[in-house]
């Protein structure tokens, strides 16, 4: 059993009567990736803010990089770095003063400082907008920029809030690149996240988090295989025919506004012949087919029960 | 690193950081300077003969009251800049990068340090300019040696530390920095209820407790004593115990807002 960077039991906090952590445990060990997924308002900023020292936690007995959270915050603090939901860099400064405020900070010798300042701009491709004012930047350069001063004090453990919310695809797969990059320098990542496509693209292991406590953890596969999500999707456009085979067909749930109806399947090729064969002799002609095997979006939905709070994601992934 | 020389060296980095911000914006140090320099070209230029010859002695040219009204107003310009240190605070704590600064391994205290010694410098340089315009328009001394202007100076800076840390915890409570600049209104009112403009005898009878019992008035009844000879009397204790009060009051409630969790 390897050590681990971040542990959590019994995490509680709550603003006022309003519970956002209800017991919440957590176990990361040194060297992964661990991904916190929820919707929006399910505590994963407070959960980062309590881990990164920046809010204090009502109860729980809390562990990050081997240091006591409540009795040695600093020590903490030494260990870990933080890139939040929102920016954190000074958009007053130049990108390369906020660079080296940040060697300052972490008290580099001065030549060090600006090495390893010119290094990190480099890496993260800003070192032709670094005597530009931080606030001019894009949204994926200022999270660039983020990332590379969240480096500067090469810290162990890296605390993510939502790395990609709101970058274009082109900057979110480069924040990805990025992300696995850390980890195979022996850094441990805790991630938050909404998009389960990153969440399976990146983590080690997913905890999903709901109503304040964790609904289900485990490697992407584990949770995939805790419901039963794989199906056979038969879509229509003439609303006849979709009434004829939603009549016909038994064992189906139909979708009456997509004109669509779900037959459940694992996907095997001995499933998808038979189905084809009680289609050809009912004699239904669906307009469109697709096999959809369970991924994360379904393990998500049973978890935190329906879509309604969880925007911006497609309803299906279609393989 | 010992404790105390993390404080100074992370408290040195914040206060280069603040400054780095005072020379790329100079335009809110700027606009604050203007309340204070025009007040002083009016009240010599428009009201001055007529001031002149009511405070008393003064023939009815103007000169009487430059001497009058300069003391006043170089720490009004301190009221004045301090507003500047609570929009800055309030905008600052909007800002991401400070949530950035509480999770990094350094010294708790140096970023409202780092703003403090800042806001102290800019009011001083203020007082400076301030000062010399008054030079320019006539202002002069009357017996003040080497120990009188030391004595001046400190004041000066002791009275600027006091209202920034007053107004380090008023842009610390404001969400924003309309909310802020509104609630350090006092900093630039209270002179205008001082004897800046107008000796505390001259004044109604019920409005001179107003006037008598703030921070201001000692302090510039004390810097006219230095600056032209006049009598200083109780003024200087009340003035230092005026600064050394606030002061403290501003220290402690700025750094339990600070300290405590962020909004």
């Amino acid at each position: 059993m390897t050590d681990l960077a971040i542990a959590a039991n019994g995490l509680r906090k709550s603003y006022g009567d309003k519970t956002v952590l209800d017991g919440v445990d957590l176990a990361v060990p040194e060297g992964t990736i661990f991904s916190l997924l929820g919707p929006n308002g399910a505590g994963k900023t407070t959960a980062v803010k309590i881990l990164s020292t920046l809010i204090r936690a009502d109860a729980g007995v809390l562990r990050v990089g081997g240091h006591d959270l409540a009795s040695d915050p600093q020590a903490v603090r030494a260990a870990i770095g933080v890139t939040g939901q929102f920016s954190a860099v000074d958009g007053l400064i130049t990108g390369e003063e906020n660079m080296l405020l940040m060697a300052d900070l972490h008290h580099l010798p001065k030549r060090e400082g600006r090495r390893v300042a010119a290094e990190l701009l480099e890496r993260f491709d800003l070192t032709d907008a670094a005597k530009k004012p931080a606030s001019t930047y894009s949204g994926g350069m200022k999270r660039r920029l983020d990332i590379a001063m969240t480096l500067v004090g090469d810290p162990r453990i890296i605390f993510l809030d939502e790395p990609t919310t709101g970058l274009d695809p082109r900057a979110r797969h480069n924040m990805w690149q990025i992300i696995r990059e850390l980890v195979s320098g022996g850094v441990t990542v805790f991630l938050t996240t909404q998009y389960l496509e990153e969440a399976d693209e990146l983590a080690d292991r997913i905890a999903v988090l709901h109503d304040g406590t964790i609904a289900a953890e485990g490697s992407a596969d584990d949770l995939k295989r805790l419901i039963p999500g794989g199906h056979v999707r038969l879509r229509f456009t003439d609303p006849a025919a979709y009434r004829h085979a939603a009549a016909t067909l038994r064992g189906v749930t139909p979708d009456d506004e997509a004109l669509a109806l779900r037959i459940p399947s694992d996907g095997s090729q001995r499933e998808l012949r038979s189905i084809l064969d009680r289609l050809d002799s009912a004699g239904i002609e669906a307009d469109e087919l697709t096999v959809h095997t369970p991924d994360l979006d379904d393990v998500f939905f049973a978890l935190t029960g329906g879509a309604a709070g969880i925007p911006d994601q497609p309803k299906e992934t279609t393989r | 690193m010992s404790s105390l020389g993390l404080a100074v060296r992370d408290s040195a980095t914040m206060l280069r950081r603040n400054l780095l911000h005072a020379r790329r914006y100079p335009s809110l140090t700027l606009n604050l300077l203007l309340t204070p320099i025009m007040l002083l070209l009016l009240f010599v230029y428009i009201f001055g003969d007529t001031m002149s010859a009511g405070i008393g002695g003064g023939g009815p040219d103007r000169s009487a009251y430059i001497a009058f009204v300069v003391p006043g107003l170089l720490l009004m310009t301190i009221g004045s800049t301090t507003i500047g240190t609570a929009v800055s605070v309030s905008n600052d704590m909007t800002e991401g990068i400070i949530a950035r600064f509480r999770t990094m391994a350094i010294h708790r205290g140096s970023v409202l340090i780092g703003h403090v010694v800042g806001s102290v410098l800019q009011a001083v340089i203020s007082v400076v300019l301030v000062g010399a315009v008054g030079v320019a328009i006539g202002f002069r001394s009357h017996g003040a040696g080497v120990l009188e202007w030391l004595a001046a100076f400190g004041l000066l800076v002791l009275f600027a530390t006091a209202l920034t840390w007053i107004a380090v915890g008023m842009g610390l409570v404001s969400p924003n920095a309309e909310a802020a600049s509104n609630n350090a209104m006092p900093l630039i009112l209270l002179p205008l209820l001082s004897s800046t403009f107008v000796p505390l005898d001259a004044m109604p009878g019920w409005f001179r407790p107003i006037a008598e019992y703030q921070p201001f008035t000692p302090a510039i009844e004390t810097l006219r004593g230095l600056l032209l000879g006049t009598g200083i009397g109780h003024n200087g204790w009340l003035a230092l115990a005026w600064c050394l009060g606030l002061a403290v009051l501003g220290y402690f409630w700025s750094t339990s807002k600070f300290n405590g969790d962020p909004r």
